[in-house]
């Protein structure tokens, strides 16, 4: 079939329509604007969940390689404090959701500050909780590397489970502490009225961010602290 | 943007509330002996908690379905990495428990 | 040169080359500049991101650079393990943060077009009325984002191996160095297509153009382009069938490669038919096209070869792996970067380079590549291994010709640089639509004002109108 040429008419490039003082000027709309961000940033954790995914394909590997020794390294780790990192970070997860409530229902400033202050309070606490583990990781040489000791029956994957250990945990730390640094920017823009029911798509999107860092720690626990949990030495 | 979906506080509390118990039955699970059961309860569970977190948190529950197909797009390149990685290490033959 | 010097340098070239030129060279140049303009945006989604990935790369780049400057690499740009972990005393480290900060600019790029073409499309401009050229960057850009960060991944834990010393892929710590060339592989498999989709998507624009027909079977195209993507990912472990990987792994890779040659073919064919029958004019870009279908297809014949692991099993690390990539990425990837450059370079500069000149280039790349691989096919055949500083005599002649071609090749890649900077200066202004040919692109000044179009433009039918193509192939 031939169609006849592209037909181009005019709308003129400058919309008519007030525009929203937020509006970057390549953007039609604000939903257009808003739409736009909360998809980058879910393309933005794609790559997140593929960048723990080759850690996550390393931890699977060895698992299969060395089930015993793997359950016998985890049954050193410390599940309470495990588990209390979980709900620290489960909570912070709420207040987080609850901060992104209070910008879109148009909350005074004081109450958006006060949930994106306390999400940090809480992720600042399982950044304490995680440096009390490490620190009792280094002075029982459990660090992989020259000065790693083993004393049960596998070693080798004993090191091969706390290389993996550091490096998910690690990365993970890393992560909050990039989620910090983003709350306290999000925290001075909320202060400063930034945000209300028309605009608030910076809250929702470090929201996002924060509750996939909290949904690889979901992971992450019962992968590595439970694995151990009914081992007999 | 005042279209997008606010949900109710009491929403959000009883998400929060179904991510505890989670928590306490994972551990609770991991201290009895079900043999390959343990994996399966343990991954079933955490796979729950992130989908509540996903759906509700994420508000992916009222998003488009570009935002579902995206979320969803991540997990299962993942399985591709996982599933066909392990095809190899599985059909290797190895001594077990000895990384060789 | 020294064996140790020898080294260095394949590994400095290959970094270079893939991380710093092929795979950022066609989306970033053309992409950026093209994918607002053809969907009819001001800008992409995220300009302010856009600049970020230039900064990433440029510091990924003085990473890179650092590594060279100051003794340089000498683990082949695969960075194999143990080797890279363990055994090697160059500047492993400088060199790996360097492809690991690039990662997050080619990330950054993918993730702006994504958007960019879900959000940013004119009023009236659907899926099936996008150029192909938008096509094939949108499959490229699914690639970026799910491939890149495992490679992130996977450099980060080589580094953090030689500097920690744990032990996640050395043997002598427990590792297993073929997990290495798994998620190595993951990425840099894909990332063949991540270099040779943009430029197929450039060839799709410049067939029309030139033969003044209507692509034959766009849809095929389009998905072809999403099927090489997804497919992509299923074939990594064709590099790895001597590495000691389980045969039966190798027979699902090796059958899988096979199906991934079909998208590929779908588009020779329909290249083919496109131009069959057409009005074809041979301005110089049009003869990068020829160069890229032909060159394309032998790259690809051969690559047919590699992922039969028998015929592997003779000619793995051979020369003939060599010639083949090279067919690939040279012949395909940067024929089409100089086709879309020739093309397009009206529209970004406004002005005209002396066609005369362009279409002798053309010739000399043409010549001068052929010149310099196939002879390499053959060596490759006969067993001259890759990655060696000397060979035995009886390779000689293969090799002298090898340097004949790369000296006219040379010659080839010079000349455009010459008269681009020329006809800046000096070239005759170019109008809108030098080429008489179709698309958003060509329907606003050269080069184009800020924010691209004075109106923004509403699309009512697709944005190729050349003759239609039928007639052709099975009706």
């Amino acid at each position: 079939m031939h169609q006849p040429p592209v037909h181009v008419e005019g709308i003129p490039a400058a919309n008519a329509h007030a525009h929203h003082p937020k509006l970057q000027h390549h953007f039609d709309t604000m939903e257009q604007q808003a739409e736009a961000s909360t998809l980058g940033m879910w393309v933005f954790l794609v790559t997140e969940i593929m960048f723990f995914g080759g850690l996550f394909m390393a931890y699977l590997v060895y698992r299969y390689a060395s089930p015993e020794g793997f359950a016998e390294a985890s049954h050193h780790l410390n599940v309470t404090w495990g588990a209390v990192n979980t709900i620290v970070l489960i909570v912070s997860s709420l207040t987080m959701a609850l901060g992104v409530r209070a910008a879109q229902t148009s909350a005074p400033p004081k109450t958006q500050v006060f949930w994106i202050v306390a999400t940090m309070v809480f992720g600042a606490a399982f950044l304490g909780v995680k440096a009390i583990e490490y620190a009792d990781k280094f002075t029982h040489h459990l660090v992989p590397g020259p000065n790693f000791i083993w004393e049960g029956k596998h070693p080798a994957a004993a090191e091969m489970f706390y290389s993996l250990y550091f490096c998910m945990t690690g990365l993970h730390a890393v992560h909050m502490v990039i989620g910090l640094g983003i709350m306290t920017v999000i925290a001075v823009m909320a202060w400063r009225r930034q945000f209300d029911a028309d605009y608030y798509t910076p809250v929702e999107v470090a929201g996002l961010y924060w509750h996939f860092v909290d949904i690889v720690w979901i992971f992450l626990f019962p992968l590595l602290y439970l694995i151990g949990g009914h081992f007999i030495e | 943007m005042s279209a997008g979906h606010v949900a109710p506080k009491s929403m959000y509390y009883m998400v929060f509330g179904a991510l505890i118990v989670g928590t306490i039955l994972t551990v609770a699970a991991a201290k009895v002996d079900l043999g390959p059961l343990n994996n399966i309860v343990m991954l079933a569970i955490a796979s729950t908690k992130a989908t509540l977190v996903i759906l509700f948190f994420m508000h992916v529950r009222w998003s488009s379905r570009l935002t579902w197909v995206v979320a969803m797009a991540g997990f299962f390149w993942l399985l591709i990495l996982f599933g066909i990685g392990m095809a190899d290490y599985m059909s290797r033959g190895w001594v077990p428990g000895t990384l060789r | 040169m020294t064996a140790d010097t020898y080294n260095k340098m394949f590994t400095m070239h290959g970094v270079v080359m893939v991380f710093f030129f092929l795979i950022p060279s066609i989306p970033a140049v053309l992409g950026n500049f093209l994918i607002p303009i053809m969907i009819g945006a001001k800008d992409l989604a995220f300009p302010r991101i856009n600049l970020l990935s230039w900064y990433i790369y440029v510091l990924g780049g003085l990473f890179t650079l650092t590594a060279a400057l100051s003794g340089g690499v000498d683990t082949g740009w695969t960075f194999y393990t143990p080797y890279s972990t363990a055994a090697s005393n160059s500047h492993v480290i400088t060199a790996a943060l360097g492809v690991f900060i690039t990662g997050f600019s080619s990330i950054l790029t993918g993730l702006n077009f994504i958007v960019t073409v879900h959000r940013m499309r004119a009023p009236g401009l659907t899926w099936f009325r996008l150029p192909l050229f938008v096509w094939a960057h949108y499959a490229t850009s699914l690639i970026m984002i799910l491939g890149t960060p495992v490679i992130a991944i996977t450099v980060l834990l080589v580094a953090a191996e030689r500097v920690l010393h744990m032990g996640i892929f050395d043997p002598a710590l427990g590792g297993d160095p073929i997990l290495f060339q798994h998620l190595f592989w993951f990425y840099s498999h894909p990332a063949v297509y991540i270099m040779i989709l943009p430029a197929m998507g450039v060839i799709s624009e410049i067939v029309q153009a030139f033969s003044r027909k209507n692509i034959f079977g766009y849809s095929f195209i389009a998905f072809s382009s999403l099927a090489i993507a997804i497919i992509g990912f299923l074939v990594w472990g064709h590099h790895i069938f001597v590495a000691g990987q389980s045969v039966y792994a190798g027979m699902i890779f090796s059958v899988l490669s096979f199906v991934v040659a079909i998208p590929s073919a779908i588009k020779v064919f329909n290249w083919t038919a496109t131009i069959y029958k057409g009005s074809v004019s041979f301005d110089s870009p049009m003869l990068y096209a020829f160069g890229f279908i032909g060159l394309f297809t032998i790259g690809g014949l051969t690559g047919l070869f590699l992922a039969a692991m028998g015929l592997d099993i003779h000619v793995h690390d051979t020369y003939f792996v060599v010639a083949h990539f090279h067919y690939i990425m040279v012949g395909g990837a940067i024929m089409g970067y100089l086709g879309g450059l020739h093309y397009w370079w009206p529209k970004i500069t406004g002005r005209l380079y002396p066609e005369g000149w362009a279409k002798f280039a053309a010739l000399m790349v043409f010549v001068g590549f052929n010149l310099t691989f196939f002879p390499q096919f053959i060596a490759g055949y006969l067993g001259m291994p890759r990655r060696y500083h000397s060979y035995p005599d009886e390779f000689q002649i293969f090799n002298v010709a090898s340097t004949l071609g790369a000296s006219i090749l040379s010659v080839g890649y010079v000349l455009p640089m010459v008269y681009f900077i020329w006809s800046i200066v000096a070239g005759e202004k170019s109008p809108a639509d030098p080429w008489g040919a179709k698309g958003l692109e060509w329907e606003t000044p050269s080069p184009p004002p800020t924010e691209n179009f004075f109106v923004t433009p509403i699309v009512t039918h697709g944005t190729h109108q050349y003759a239609p193509s039928k007639g052709v192939g099975i009706v």
